[in-house]
């Protein structure tokens, strides 16, 4: 695995191999979902219909093995890579995201999944405008906090 | 039917082993890469230009099949209009996803790695998508 650790000049804690591998791996997934069954990879929006928050065509079946998987998966790589466990926020911090984040991707119809991925990809007008408008607050969030000297992790 | 499901396990499977494998599930790595005026850990836009390469690939052969491999018809989003909600929606979503360095699909994933973490994060979000569903149509 010593491939996945090789660094950039200039950013040592970067992983470029890991993370181009993770998005082929994501890209994947997403392909086979557009060619097989047919959808977006849209995680917010299976979230949404697997719990009945959202319509949709997608068979609660079928997005709940979706959402399945995606523990699934980590699971897998994280046993393959001995990764060490990565850091969470706090409770509140956590509590706090998570509704802004199930509320905006609601009302944007999508996150960094559909949009980012899905919706870049295929030139969308509307993904490549709320990807621009999700980055730009998660940018302006996250300076905004370093700046009021706000420590999310330990 | 069941090949819907199998496929969907497949996808999300390979799915989450790439937000793992991609760093998408270390909020360090996330709040990193969006930390452009302090400290930028760019490796996102590596699996974010994966991701896309591979589908920009995937939407090309899209266009010259019929119908899916595993079901009867595409169905796929067609709208173009730019809506206040869109914009104001996105906004409000990167506002949270920078707060914790999480979004829907490692939140998901994370169950496999800080399962109290995630499934906090989790309900959380579930409970704000219900917010918009009953804002939207009163019960």
């Amino acid at each position: 695995m010593s491939i996945l650790a090789t660094s950039l000049p200039g950013f040592p804690d970067a992983a470029p191999v890991a993370g181009l591998a993770g998005g082929v791996l994501i890209g994947l997934a997403a392909a086979l979902m557009l060619l097989g069954a047919g959808r977006i990879a849209g995680v917010s929006g299976i979230a949404a219909r697997a719990f009945a928050i959202g319509e949709g065509a997608m068979q609660r079946s079928a997005a709940f093995a979706f959402l399945i998987g995606l523990p699934l998966g980590a699971l897998i790589v994280t046993l393959l890579t001995g990764a060490p466990a990565p850091q969470f926020a706090s409770p509140l911090l956590l509590a706090v995201a998570g509704v802004i984040v199930g509320i905006g991707t609601r009302l944007g119809s999508g996150c960094t999944s559909g949009h980012g991925v899905c919706g870049m990809s295929r030139l969308s007008q509307r993904s490549l405008v709320a990807t621009a408008s999700f980055m730009v607050t998660g940018f302006a969030t996250v300076a905004v906090m370093n700046a009021l000297g706000i420590v999310v992790l330990p | 039917m069941m090949r819907a499901v199998v496929v969907a396990l497949a996808s999300g499977t390979i799915f989450g082993a790439g937000l793992a494998l991609g760093g998408m599930t270390d909020p360090a790595r996330v709040r990193g890469f969006l930390d452009l005026f302090g400290a930028w850990d760019p490796t996102l836009a590596f699996v974010m230009g994966g991701a896309v390469m591979v589908m920009a690939l995937a939407w090309i052969v899209q266009r010259s099949m019929q119908r899916p491999l595993f079901a009867e018809a595409f169905a796929l989003p067609n709208r173009s209009d730019l809506t206040p909600r869109l914009i104001g929606g996105s906004a409000l979503f990167g506002i949270g996803w920078g707060i914790a360095g999480l979004c829907p699909g490692p939140g998901f994933a994370a169950l496999a790695i800080d399962a109290p973490a995630a499934a906090i994060f989790l309900a959380a979000m579930l409970a704000g998508m219900m917010l918009v569903r009953l804002v939207d149509r009163p019960a």
